[in-house]
């Protein structure tokens, strides 16, 4: 077999082509420059994990000096907004029902006298439970009043600091804010998604339409047609994480900590990788349904939910969690939220690096090998 | 040296034999028809010799580069025009134009002067902006057509270009091949209609999967030695069915309001037929001898080699 000669210029031809069809057609437009926006926003904005200003109803049936300064240690906190207090419990119930509030707190009468002779002063918290996530931080922040209270009470006046005392500091994401995570997770996401939702299409379309026969008939080489077609994408790709990247920071105020450069790189080796992906699928299904269907399941819902963008590794069942070593944008977030958040460079990324490269020559290897111009 | 030369070239799918030991040689400048019933074997074998397809079994050249081993080298020294329309259309015809320049490796200095010459010749220089999809089916193949031929290679196929389209730009885009072939570009085309196959220079004839002929026009009419008549009927499409019972009528198929029967006899069909037309009620004017079209040379043949495929 004559193997023809590697020509840039056909590379290029190809290219063009692709970038000229890419202009004229709106649909692959929005998907690559808006969705990445909307998502951003989207996840920055309206979905977070955070727990702040819970709305908390107090009864108190003993309305002492005591209670009254336990009630205002809850509305000092930022984590908590307490509403005008209530006459009876009965009232609580209806509330919780209708979630106007999400915690209820009952102070028993001799609540103060019990605290001040030093028996023991029992405390109602009731918590809708509704979300079993939210409930048992709202629990933990409840406590965590309740106990610094509970010890400025009991050493008042006194110089004596307590016995221990854990001061935890947090690191990386200091204010634990959901967002400082979301943000380098969403590059990875949004990157399946233009694999999965534009570069699935790519060759299956040009089956679909015939076009094929007439590439076919040429001496464009598979190298060159595959190579050709990934390189918008990748401009595309590249300029979707620009904007995420600037969008984060300046809109979400993400820390940046790391190097634009080793980020560049392997965000690089990963896009490659997936765009790869989505064309290994478009050339092997030659259907512009098939290929986004399948697409969806490969790289997209991965990415979304077992890379440890949506749900944390750690609490999903073992069978799931051993699923996910196969997922390539679980090392790919290890590498955006360590650069973003910790600012590590490339010795702490070896290994994720490395991944990152072996994905993306994967994902080449891949869509040249199945890339067929052979009429069937 | 011919342009193709092939022996014994066959393709199976399977259990289906599309093309069946077939053994021919195109010479250099020669317009070289491709004819045959749909299922012929037609298209599949020029994706054999234009390297988008290999064959099963046989050997053959075309360009002197070997189908078998050499599909790269032939493919940057022929044109191809597919069955389909297979330009881009949501490119304009000019941006067409570029992308298959620079796949088929026209020089960077030549691309201006070659876009210009295709745009001359396919008459669109005033529809260059124009995307491709909402140009007419005629203009469309005129453009197909110029792109493959931007690398002025020397021998050019293409696989039915006209079918579908209306007489006039048929006929219009006769003329460019003409053209094409005055410059020494030798032509394999296939067509289904008759009278594109009196401009080839040499007709072939596939049925299925199977050369059953190859000579010139005038040769393969020379060659034909059934009469044909020509009838004038009342109900032509009657007189049709009735004649293909009749012993002495080989074929019988209806032109326009005429009749044109293949007969085994001469004088006897003229003795037999009008007695037997008007036992089923049909009046007959006029009956004469005609010579035979190319149609009913090819009608005859594919008739001799047991028919069109189903």
């Amino acid at each position: 077999m004559t193997r023809p000669r590697f020509d840039m210029g056909r590379l290029l031809a190809v290219a063009r082509k692709e970038v000229i069809q890419l202009r004229r057609d709106t649909r692959s437009l929005v998907l690559a420059f808006l969705l990445p926006v909307l998502l951003l926003i989207l996840f920055g904005y309206a979905i977070t994990w955070d727990v702040t200003d819970v709305s908390t109803v107090v009864v108190d049936h003993d309305q002492s000096t005591r209670s009254r300064e336990l009630v205002d240690a809850f509305r000092s906190s930022r984590y908590f907004t307490v509403a005008p207090e209530l006459d009876r419990t009965a009232e609580i119930a209806p509330l919780l029902d209708r979630g106007g509030a999400q915690l209820a707190l009952v102070i028993p009468p001799g609540f103060g006298a019990d605290l001040e002779s030093g028996r023991p002063a029992p405390l109602q918290a009731v918590v809708d439970g509704s979300d079993a996530n939210t409930a048992g931080i709202i629990l933990n922040y409840t406590q965590g009043v309740v106990r610094t209270y509970d010890t400025r009470v009991r050493f008042a006046g006194q110089t004596l600091a307590p016995p221990v005392q854990v001061r935890s500091r947090v690191w990386y994401n200091e204010e634990l804010r959901s967002r400082n995570m979301i943000v380098p997770g969403l590059v990875a996401v949004i990157m399946m998604i233009i694999a999965a939702m534009l570069t699935s299409l790519t060759i299956a379309r040009e089956w679909e339409r015939g076009t094929m026969e007439q590439l076919a008939a040429t001496p464009v080489t598979r190298s060159e047609v595959v190579l050709g077609k990934l390189l918008p994408y990748l401009g595309i790709g590249l300029a979707d994480v620009a904007i995420t990247s600037l969008l984060g920071v300046w809109l979400f105020q993400v820390p940046f900590r790391g190097d634009p450069v080793l980020l560049t790189i392997l965000t690089t080796a990963f896009i490659v990788g997936a765009l790869g992906l989505g064309m290994f699928i478009s050339a092997a299904t030659r259907s512009q349904l098939l290929a986004t269907q399948v697409a969806m399941v490969l790289t997209f819902l991965p990415a979304f939910l077992l890379s440890g963008f949506m749900y944390a590794i750690d609490i999903m069942p073992r069978a799931l969690q051993a699923i996910t070593y196969l997922v390539p944008a679980r090392y790919f977030l290890v590498v955006t939220r360590g650069i973003f958040l910790k600012g590590v460079g490339m010795d702490e990324l070896r290994t994720q690096g490395l991944l990152m490269i072996a994905f993306g020559a994967l994902g080449l290897f891949l869509a040249i090998r199945v890339f067929r111009k052979e009429i069937r | 040296m011919s342009a193709v030369e092939v022996a014994g070239l066959t393709k199976r799918f399977g259990q289906f034999t599309a093309v069946d030991q077939v053994s021919f040689d195109v010479r250099v400048g020669e317009v070289f028809g491709f004819l045959g019933p749909n299922g012929a074997g037609k298209t599949t074998t020029i994706k054999m010799l234009t390297g988008l397809i290999l064959p099963t079994a046989g050997r053959g050249t075309v360009a002197g580069f070997d189908i078998m081993t050499e599909t790269e080298a032939i493919k940057s020294r022929i044109g191809y025009m597919s069955q389909l329309f297979s330009l881009y259309g949501d490119l304009t015809v000019e941006e067409n134009i570029g992308f298959f320049s620079g796949l088929n490796g026209v020089p960077r200095g030549k691309r201006d002067a070659r876009r210009d010459w295709v745009l001359e010749i396919s008459g669109l220089g005033d529809h260059r902006t124009r995307l491709t999809r909402e140009l007419p089916l005629g203009w469309k193949q005129r453009l197909a057509l110029g792109c493959a031929v931007l690398h002025e290679p020397s021998l050019l196929f293409l696989d039915e270009p006209t079918s579908g389209v209306d007489p006039i730009s048929r006929r219009s885009f006769w003329d460019l091949i003409a053209s094409l072939a005055a410059t020494g570009t030798t032509v394999f085309v296939s067509t289904h209609y008759m009278e594109e196959a009196e401009y080839c220079d040499r007709l072939s004839l596939m049925n299925r999967g199977r050369l059953i002929a190859l000579d010139t026009p005038a040769g393969l009419r020379a060659g034909y030695r059934e009469p044909i008549l020509e009838l004038t009927v009342d109900n032509a499409s009657r007189a049709a069915d009735a004649l293909q019972d009749n012993p002495v009528v080989l074929d019988a198929g209806m032109y326009g309001r005429l009749i044109h029967a293949a007969v085994r006899d001469l004088e006897e069909a003229r003795a037999t037929l009008p007695g037997f037309l008007s036992e089923h009620g049909i009046a007959l004017s006029d009956m004469r001898e005609i010579a035979p079209s190319l149609e009913d040379v090819f009608v005859s043949l594919v008739r001799a080699e047991g028919g069109a495929p189903p």
